[in-house]
């Protein structure tokens, strides 16, 4: 176990180490800097300390398991509604390269009521086993049977590295995995990377907002590594469908009587959202007024094939429904192209948006703080340049 | 019904900034909330218990300072609270925070239905609610915008999951754990009474031995993860205003996004 130590002797009460904390651990008792149960042992007030007060006693815990015995880097392969989630192919690019690193071999996995066109999908983008389990009991997705499909596969093949999209599949039960098999997993990561030598994956994600990056570890006690992975983080790999890869089957080991719960219906929204997916992004905020001059977001939103989003303060007011919220308290999104109309960029707004490729900030407010991570912006009233902007593109555009 | 609600402190993110200099958080004078998601949890537990009888427990894992939130949740109107703080929790991953969530809840003699925000804002991560619900061998419901119906003598709930384009409706078994979206209510405000039973409330606390919890399995010992790093990400440049009248600023706009080659 790792301990902080701050020896009462040497500090001086200075308090260079209290802001170094990412997490607010330490503050000052009669003069002397204490650390509380927030600590993580990340280390960052030890490399601040003037007077080399504070120091790190990090025990190495005794390896029980045989980690030679974990190989190969797995993607689950995520699909909805008869098609194979981008996220997943993306994961299989990054996945690729993982296992080159490591000198391993890169697998997909798939669960579903029949899986033969996700497989063969898989295979063109570079996996060259895919592990598969197919049952009626695996449609409509449901977090018991997948977990349990999941877990029978990784303890029977012991991957070394175990990743799955960020999405709300992704999300529900990669945790239910990780907490049956005992090990560790790290959310909605932004960046990976490997160590070739102790085959240590690097993983990298936003915290508190994205106002911080964390790099995460897991120790070699615990296998496989596993980790969800944001959507749009890396770039689609090559398709090429003259591929071939080999297919393991395994059956699922749960009946019906032992899944505890049950799909009643599937409500579709009004208007489809499809943030998550979306390449451009025309989002509303205060500025917009009402729920009627959305209109104008819609038609440019419409003209270019974009989705539609919202600030929250837009969402509050009651002009456009939750499930297009972008921020903190909404969904975060990642878009080549992000239109801010009418939204101020506060720092929640900032949290769900700020790693889109451009962004487009109007505003009429010169001061608005969306113009300090704006790519481009334009100051004035949004009715009058909105339809502009979109009467300027379909004019280029032809539509 | 028993219902519990699992809730965390966390810095309002409102107030954090980047000390330019040292390119480090600025701690200094953030204030602790409860973390947003888990306001509409405990709203969420005290409609359940007005429509269908009980009492909402609600606890929270953290420093002593923590207090604050369950003052918060009494003062709302919830029955009991307990606070969770051990130094021995200190370094928790979410396999180790979920660990000793739910040996409190065993403690606290289980539930019938536990309601969690979907994820926390400070780190984001929605691995503690399936956690816990791993843990203590019940279904999960992630994701939750409406509880539809609860009905204690099937032990069922019915509840809509918000996806990417519409909404689930899912039926599950009970004991159940839900976690919820900012969509389903309304948190209501403390009242002056409530506020004033809080403020002079004795609030329990639990040690890691209390919960009897496995010294094994909790804080980092207990984690399998641990963060090596930390740093700040590289500040978004920009900012370029494009100025003019706005007949020549919208066509160099759309030239200079045209020019990506991307809108098609």
């Amino acid at each position: 176990m790792a301990t902080l130590l701050i020896d009462k002797e040497t500090c001086t009460g200075c308090e260079a180490c209290i802001p170094s904390c990412p997490f607010g651990a330490l503050s000052m008792k009669e003069g002397i800097a204490v650390v509380d149960e927030k600590c993580t042992f990340c280390g960052a007030c030890v490399d601040v300390c003037p007077v080399s007060a504070i120091t790190m006693e990090k025990d190495e815990k005794t390896v029980t398991i045989d980690a030679g015995a974990y190989k190969n880097v797995w993607v689950f392969i995520e699909h909805e509604q008869g098609k194979v989630s981008s996220v997943s192919f993306e994961l299989l690019g990054e996945g690729r390269k993982l296992a080159d690193a490591i000198g391993c071999k890169l697998c997909g996995f798939i669960f579903g009521k029949e899986a033969a066109g996700f497989i063969k999908e898989a295979i063109a983008y570079g996996a060259e086993k895919v592990y598969v389990t197919e049952s009626p009991l695996l449609e409509p997705y449901r977090t018991d049977p997948f977990a349990c499909a999941a877990v029978n596969l990784i303890r029977k093949y012991k991957p070394e590295i175990v990743l799955f999209g960020a999405t709300i599949q992704g999300r529900d039960f990669a945790g239910t995995v990780a907490t049956t098999l005992g090990t560790g997993l790290t959310a909605d990561c932004t960046g990976l990377d490997i160590d070739p030598e102790t085959k240590y994956l690097k993983q990298t994600r936003p915290a508190f907002g994205g106002n911080i990056m964390a790099t995460i570890l897991d120790y070699p006690n615990y296998r496989p590594q596993m980790s969800t992975v944001r959507p749009k983080v890396f770039p689609m790999p090559p398709r090429d469908d003259s591929r071939n890869g080999e297919v393991i089957r395994e059956s699922l080991p749960m009946t019906e009587d032992q899944i505890r719960t049950k799909v009643l219906e599937f409500i579709k929204g009004a208007e489809a959202v499809n943030l998550a997916d979306a390449e451009i992004i025309v989002s509303g905020g205060r500025g917009i007024g009402s729920a009627e001059n959305f209109k104008v977001i819609r038609e440019l939103a419409g003209v270019l094939g974009a989705a539609v989003g919202a600030s929250r303060a837009a969402v509050d007011a009651g002009w456009i429904p939750y499930e297009h919220q972008v921020g903190q308290t909404g969904r975060t999104v990642r878009p080549k192209i992000y239109f801010a109309c009418g939204i101020s960029g506060s720092i929640q707004h900032q949290a769900g948006m700020k790693t889109s490729d451009i962004i487009v900030a109007i505003n009429k407010d010169p001061e608005a703080p969306i113009f300090k991570i704006a790519t481009y912006g334009v100051v004035g009233d949004l009715f009058t340049i909105i339809p502009m902007i979109k009467e300027e593109f379909k004019k280029r555009l032809g539509r | 019904m028993k219902i519990v609600v699992c809730i965390k402190q966390v810095p309002d993110t409102t107030d954090v900034k980047i000390n330019p200099e040292t390119n480090t958080l600025v701690r200094e004078g953030v204030a602790s909330i409860t973390n947003p998601f888990d306001e509409f949890a405990i709203e969420e537990g005290l409609r359940a218990r007005e429509k269908y009888g009980g009492e909402v427990h609600v606890i929270t894992m953290g420093p002593p300072q923590a207090i604050e939130v369950l003052k918060n949740a009494l003062a709302v109107g919830c029955d009991k609270v307990y606070l969770v703080s051990d130094p021995a929790f200190a370094g928790a991953d979410t396999l180790a925070t979920a660990y000793a969530v739910s040996k409190t809840i065993e403690h606290i003699g289980g539930a019938d239905l536990i309601f969690c925000g979907k994820q926390a804002i400070d780190g984001d991560t929605a691995q503690v609610g399936p956690g816990v619900a791993t843990r203590l061998g019940i279904p999960q419901l992630t994701y939750v915008c409406k509880v539809r119906e609860i009905n204690l003598e099937q032990k069922k709930v019915v509840v809509e999951r918000m996806m990417e384009n519409g909404r689930e409706v899912v039926e599950s078994s009970l004991p159940a754990l839900i976690t919820v979206v900012k969509d389903i209510n309304e948190p209501r405000l403390p009242s002056l009474l409530g506020i004033k039973k809080a403020a002079k409330a004795q609030i329990p606390t639990l040690s890691a031995k209390d919960i009897n919890a496995d010294e094994n399995r909790i804080g980092l010992k207990g984690s399998p993860t641990w963060v090596t790093k930390v740093f700040t990400p590289e500040a978004r440049g920009g900012g370029e205003v494009l100025k003019g009248e706005l007949t020549d600023v919208v066509p160099l706009l759309i030239n200079k996004l045209m020019d990506l080659k991307f809108i098609k």
